[in-house]
């Protein structure tokens, strides 16, 4: 399947005629409110909230979370979607802006917040004094503060590779966020990512200061901690590349042969630990 | 656009968010509609605490709403309940302009 992302900036991709599109198939609506509910149950929010819905669009996540008796503001790109949204009669307050420019709310707002199939658009960049990177740290700095202590997030986006997902969580990590993946149908082309986020500790649940608690009592959810398999990964991975140790020994004596200067050949001593002094 | 979201809003540029001119947003040129919405209590009750009270006085002022008390209400009863639902959830600013205190900037209100 072709990738929207890869066309053109989502504010001319979603001109009218595509918003248009976009909001009337009922394929993508069924989709986007089974997502939104997703979503919404990841949060559990016990009472009436008011919630931040990033990349709005026309409204369609909105209309489950004014279902559920939950208050939302909107932000969204691109001005067409917003206009079908005012047409449709949305209950949530919209605004045309680009969170990758930041989140222009006050510290503490929001009780929670969702995103559905809209950042990884983020990962654009569309002009040359901005960068994907840039984008992706203003945007998850601005959201972390707008959200309040013990607060959530849960951002549904469609990666476009590995790389592109590391980036993103990368990114929600630093800003201070407990960032945590959850994919449903995962190796089928259903495949969804959510990423759950959280700020601080949750004070209602005890301390829910971890994404694995926000999903432990989900029925049906593997819980893969990479933590420490990454922070392990990363001290052994050290050896290949590591002053001193013979893969960098032979890598340097590589470089000098090509630059043409002479080099002592490599034997079975070379770059070998000698025994201990005593 | 509610009154709610005017009290959460600052001014998106970096520079602006530290100062304390550029909170609240400040109405030119409002026009005011009055829904009709479901009341609903435990909302209300739930944002009350993060209500930037001096901002929804100044906020109210200027659009003509008076009759909000001065101090913050710990608890807010039925009666008290529904004022606020009125002027926070079912005012709606349909046309105008929202400028920032800071740089002058203004955000314009469509609908």
């Amino acid at each position: 399947m072709s990738r929207p992302e890869d066309t053109l900036p989502p504010d001319l991709f979603y001109n009218d005629h595509e918003s248009q599109k976009y909001t009337t198939s009922s394929r993508i609506q069924a989709i986007q409110t089974a997502m939104t509910q997703r979503a919404l149950s990841l949060l559990a929010l016990p009472y009436p909230s008011l919630i931040l819905d990033i990349g709005c669009g026309s409204g369609l996540s909105g209309e489950s979370l004014t279902a559920s008796n939950h208050t939302w503001i909107g932000m969204d790109i691109s001005a067409s979607m917003l206009a079908i949204a005012l047409d449709r009669e949305t209950a949530g307050d919209l605004f045309l802006a680009d969170v990758g420019q930041g989140v222009p709310f006050r510290p503490g707002t929001f009780d929670a917040a969702i995103s559905i199939s809209a950042i990884q658009w983020l990962c654009n960049a569309d002009s040359s004094d901005v960068s994907a990177a840039g984008r992706l740290n203003r945007f998850f700095e601005g959201l972390y503060a707008a959200l309040k202590r013990g607060g959530k997030a849960v951002l549904q986006f469609y990666p476009k590779n590995e790389v592109q997902r590391g980036m993103i969580t990368g990114a929600a990590i630093r800003a201070g966020f407990g960032a945590g993946l959850l994919e449903d149908d995962p190796g089928t082309k259903n495949v969804k990512v959510y990423l759950v986020l959280t700020v601080g500790a949750g004070a209602e649940e005890g301390g829910a200061d971890d994404v694995t608690n926000v999903v432990r009592g989900l029925e049906g959810v593997d819980i893969i901690d990479e933590r420490r398999k990454g922070r392990g990964d990363r001290r052994s991975g050290g050896g290949e590349g590591k002053k001193g140790s013979k893969g960098w020994i032979l890598r340097k004596k590589e470089q000098g042969r090509n630059k043409g200067k002479v080099v002592k050949a490599d034997s079975k001593y070379t770059g070998r630990k000698r025994r201990p002094a005593f | 656009m509610k009154i709610l979201t005017t009290n959460y809003l600052t001014c998106a540029l970096r520079a602006c968010k530290s100062h304390p001119n550029s909170f609240p947003l400040h109405f030119r040129d409002a026009e005011l509609q009055q829904d009709s919405l479901p009341f609903n209590a435990a909302f209300i009750a739930n944002i009350l605490p993060r209500i930037d009270w001096p901002a929804l006085l100044t906020t109210a002022a200027e659009l003509g709403f008076t009759n909000l008390p001065a101090e913050k209400p710990d608890t807010v009863d039925e009666k008290a309940g529904m004022e606020l639902h009125r002027i926070l959830i079912e005012t709606q600013v349909v046309e105008g302009k929202l400028v920032c205190g800071n740089c002058g900037h203004d955000m314009r209100i469509n609908e």
